[in-house]
């Protein structure tokens, strides 16, 4: 007699049972269609807990205040929308589970989310198969939207993002010489990294130096004594804000001189609060600036603050408020919840003008976004240059 | 060895294999946490094997999970598109096999070295090798580095995940329950007793970690072909311990325990999910409390005295 | 030679924050035998605690200066100092006869418990803040090195600091009695030791030290957030675990010479990315060759 076994084999008909009696729709009903009145379930699946937290939340923060904006003027089709969020704590393995969730047991239309292309992907291939449409709001990774015809971003490639700031660091900077600081735990930094380092190369310019950091580290001096010695004309940190502000202010202490430069992932209020007279004069690359944005950037601006507590918002909520816009924008044109249809219409989204610019969604389901350039002054983000894709 | 074992083996083999045949009609969430317990029971099991019967305080297992997942993907994307449909079950199996292989060779980098330590320094020594493997896939672009591998091959199913628990359960129960595997129970009760005995707690040690590692690596092979995606962060302190804390409140060397308690904990926070915020602030006080309250584990019913039971 | 200069100075600023948290590990293993993994986390509270008493005494005291620094130093290292007693009482005293495995969970059940509690919106949220200058930072530029005078502030408090710990151990009565509680428990609760106030003395200067560690963490890299325990906790439980658990001079060297090695790896393009990975190594290696650390005693086992 054995025990273990015995145990084990009525905990797989235990298991059995429950899944035999589990409700086996696999596909989304929280549609129906017109079914007047009935709210249309829009899935999220988000880093609310865990290390990359604070970006999941702003995201989130953004995408609810669409929400309840849409919501207040009447909702699409006639219907409210219902935002059913769930957490991925930041870890792998977890986006897989929370999507089957959403999809099979909530019975969502659509999927938003993620931040992280490396969860975005592992995300994408489920809702390709059960034909969900899935709007990434800040994944800049290629092979995301590569997945399959299911799949969209509302926010440009790391490819596009890379070109943008080579560019600039070569022909408005003037840099021969340029030193990469790489993000080795992020993979939006690592792609970043390279789109960028192949660019500044096909530029002509030379790279002097090239060392990792890992996200989330306080300590960059190491790091930065050996990228000082290298003599570099630009330095460029394709990161996050959370650690591009202290990258900074390490820089200048240990008399670091040349410029900055980033990508949309410094976008964030605790870069300069964080940073202070570290990053003032040094340049990264975005989605939008209220000086060339539109009248919808500025109020929304305004009405995040109100809703969140005075909060300014970053680049990441801006993308998670706009990926609303997008999907809600889409199931209007498609006139129905069907997953076909709203795919379609997605497909179809041309010149939608939101709070990042005006997107159109091209073959590749990658939104057709400018870049602009900006530069910390004073505390405040002067607007440089706006390059077109 | 117990015929009987073999029987109860094969029943719940075809147990599982019947239920997948009918996957096609359950709710996919339910059946991918069903698959997820499956998973998380190889991992408990063997987990135990070192840190249960053989004492060994081990805090790196998914060191070897990743190393396992690794191995048995990348044969899997290299190999697939030469392999007919048909022959696609015969390159998982094998896919797998290369996965605990690999695994059991980590297993046998960390086993030797660590022969000396005791206790707390060996818990270090396996976090730190658990870290090191990490970093190395972090940064291998071989393995994807930080994007990590996609597009693996959604073969796990049901029947696959719970029949390679039943077997890793058959398995390490019928070793410890042998006359082989009293041994590690024995280097468990008191090494120097043992090694006076003429049981060489070296070789035993050594075995548990290899073991250990093979199927901790076997259910990395199955977790990369479940969740088709496989992530550095995924494999890193935190699900070590996430396997450790499972493995203590099944009650340390109880099998059976161990099982429930891999269940529970994978299903737990499913059922915490409704309260969001609040998910694992309400997880980590439920450890501490469960550790105060029943600290031999939630499990262990009768004897916990030395009767070299599994 | 001045790349070379400064990594040291570097090294040797992170080293001093690694040992001051070091020596908290060290001194409750030597007297519990087990580690307090929630220990990282008392760091991050002290950071934590010294952001919100800098504005409050700065309304007493102006702001920026070295009275009002001390002062919040002073304030926090009191503050974890409780709360370190208050975790051992409530979860480990009641644990006190189980085995260490069993203990052991419970750490880390705290510890992931105050970093997500921490990370609730409602308490300090995910988000990492800036924390506030206590005191005037200035750098030095010697020759081709930069010297802060934030990395100055951590030797000399962390020097004070050891040298503060090593007279109470060595030179109080209380050390004393921490010393024989380490040594053999029961023989000094025999001599009318009162073991549980010395326990509970032990968490809570080990916990002040923590706190220390993490206000000058704070002051040299001034990015707080709810997870800024985790890391650097590690690598200084490594550290004294490297450096012989349960001897405060080999933590204080564990961590300064893992602070060392970790910067000048970090300098090194193409290994600098494994940076977290070789302070593991280091570990590795040196406990292959001495199983009980840098200066730790091979404990001989009695049959």
């Amino acid at each position: 007699m054995n025990i273990p076994l015995k145990s084990f084999l009525w905990s797989t008909v235990a298991v059995s049972l429950v899944l035999l009696s589990s409700p086996g729709c696999n596909k989304p009903s929280g549609g129906g269609d017109g079914a007047g009145g009935e709210p249309i379930k829009v899935g999220q699946f988000a880093s609310l807990t865990g290390k990359e937290a604070t970006f999941g939340i702003s995201s989130d923060e953004g995408t609810i205040l669409a929400i309840e904006e849409i919501n207040a003027a009447g909702g699409v089709l006639g219907r409210q929308l219902k935002l059913l969020t769930e957490d991925t704590q930041s870890k792998a393995g977890e986006p897989a589970t929370v999507v089957n969730k959403l999809i099979a047991r909530d019975g969502v239309v659509a999927i938003l989310g993620e931040v992280a292309s490396s969860r975005s992907l592992e995300a994408a291939p489920i809702c390709q198969q059960s034909k969900v449409p899935m709007v990434s709001p800040s994944s800049t990774n290629p092979k995301v939207t590569q997945v399959g015809d299911y799949i969209f971003r509302v926010c440009y490639t790391d490819k596009f993002q890379g070109d943008v700031i080579a560019n600039f660091v070569s022909k408005s900077l003037k840099a021969k010489k340029a030193a990469i600081f790489t993000d080795v735990k992020s993979d939006y930094s690592k792609g970043l990294a390279k789109y960028i380092k192949d660019k500044f190369l096909t530029n002509g310019g030379t790279i002097v130096a090239e060392l990792d950091f890992n996200g989330g580290d306080k300590d960059f001096k190491a790091q930065l004594t050996a990228i000082k010695a290298a003599n570099p004309d630009a330095v460029f940190v394709p990161g996050y804000y959370t650690d591009a502000a202290l990258i900074c202010v390490q820089a200048k202490q240990l008399g670091l001189t040349a410029p900055f430069v980033g990508g949309d992932g410094w976008e964030s209020e605790k870069l300069t609060e964080i940073g202070k007279d570290a990053v003032e004069n040094q340049y990264f690359s975005t989605h939008y600036h209220p000086d060339v944005g539109s009248e919808l950037s500025k109020k929304f601006v305004e009405n995040y603050k109100k809703r969140w507590n005075g909060k300014t918002p970053d680049a990441l909520a801006a993308c998670g408020y706009d990926s609303v816009l997008v999907l809600a924008d889409a199931i209007k044109r498609a006139g129905s919840t069907d997953g076909q249809k709203i795919r379609d219409a997605l497909a179809a989204t041309k010149d939608l003008q939101a709070v990042t610019g005006k997107i159109t969604i091209d073959e590749n389901r990658d939104a057709n976004k400018a870049a602009v350039i900006l530069q910390v002054k004073d505390g405040k983000y002067k607007y440089l240059e706006t390059v077109e894709p | 060895m117990n015929s009987g074992a073999k029987r109860w083996l094969l029943a719940a083999i075809a147990v599982a294999v019947l239920i997948s045949a009918f996957s096609a009609h359950f709710n996919r969430y339910y059946l991918g946490i069903a698959i997820d317990v499956g998973i998380n029971i190889i991992l408990a099991v063997s987990l135990n094997l070192i840190n249960g019967h053989t004492g060994q305080f081990s805090l790196g297992h998914a060191g070897f999970m990743a190393v396992g997942g690794y191995s048995a993907a990348k044969l899997t994307l290299t190999l697939q598109s030469l392999v007919p449909p048909w022959a696609q079950p015969l390159l998982f199996i094998a896919a797998l096999l290369v996965g605990g292989a690999m695994a059991a060779v980590a297993g046998l980098a960390v086993g030797v070295p660590t022969l000396r330590l005791r206790g707390d320094y060996l818990a270090i020594v396996t976090l730190g090798f658990g870290e090191i493997i990490r970093v190395i896939f972090q940064t291998s672009e071989t393995f994807g580095a930080a994007t990590g591998l996609t597009g693996i091959p959604r073969w796990t199913s049901f029947g696959w995940a719970w029949s390679g628990a039943a077997l890793c359960v058959f398995v390490i129960t019928s070793l410890v329950n042998s006359t082989y595997g009293r041994g590690f129970l024995a280097v468990h009760d008191d090494e120097v007793a043992a090694g006076a005995s003429g049981i060489n707690p070296v070789r035993y040690k050594v075995t548990a970690f290899v073991i250990g590692a093979f199927f901790a690596g076997i259910a990395g092979g199955i977790y990369a072909h479940h969740k088709s995606f496989l992530s550095p962060t995924g494999f890193d302190f935190m699900k070590s311990i996430d396997i450790v804390v499972m493995v203590i409140l099944g009650g340390m060397g109880r099998t059976v325990g161990v099982i429930i308690a891999a269940v529970l904990l994978t299903v737990l926070p499913e059922f915490l999910r409704g309260f969001a915020d609040y998910r694992m602030i309400l997880y980590s006080l439920l450890i501490v409390i469960l550790m105060l309250a029943r600290p031999q584990g939630l499990f262990t019913f009768g004897n916990t005295n030395r009767n070299a039971k599994a | 030679m001045t790349e070379f200069l400064q990594q040291l100075i570097n090294g040797l600023a992170l080293g001093a924050i690694y040992a001051l948290i070091a020596l908290g590990y060290t001194m409750v293993y030597g007297v519990l035998r087990f580690i307090n993994f929630a220990h990282g986390d008392v760091f991050m509270l002290g950071a934590f605690a010294g952001y919100f008493l800098s504005p409050l005494v700065n309304r007493v005291l102006p702001a920026q200066s070295y009275a009002g620094g001390i002062i919040v130093l002073v304030l926090a290292m009191a503050i974890c100092a409780a709360l370190g007693m208050l975790i051992e009482i409530l979860a480990y005293r009641p644990l006190r006869n189980r085995p260490k495995l069993t203990v052991l969970i419970t750490a880390i059940g705290v510890s992931l418990f105050i970093e997500y509690t921490c990370q609730h919106r409602a308490v300090f949220g995910a988000a990492p803040r800036n924390f506030p200058d206590l005191i005037p930072a200035n750098n030095w530029h010697l020759g081709g090195v930069v010297l802060s005078s934030n990395q100055v502030i951590v030797f000399v408090t962390t020097l004070l600091l050891l040298a503060a710990l090593r007279f109470i151990v060595q030179r109080t009565k209380v050390g004393t009695a921490m010393r024989a509680v380490a040594f053999n428990e029961q023989a000094a609760a025999l001599m009318g030791v009162n073991i549980n106030s010395i326990i509970s003395f032990t968490f809570g200067l080990g916990s002040a030290l923590a706190a220390a560690g993490g206000i000058l963490f704070a002051m040299n890299y001034a990015s707080i957030d709810p997870l800024m325990g985790v890391q650097t906790g590690l690598k200084a439980f490594v550290a004294a675990v490297f450096g012989g658990i349960g001897n405060l001079p080999g933590a204080a060297l564990g961590g300064v010479i893992m602070g060392v090695v970790e910067t000048f790896a970090g300098g090194i393009p193409g290994l600098s990315n494994y940076r977290d990975g070789i302070a593991f190594a280091i570990l590795i290696g040196v406990l292959i060759f001495r199983p009980a650390g840098l200066l730790g005693k091979v404990q001989t086992e009695k049959v």
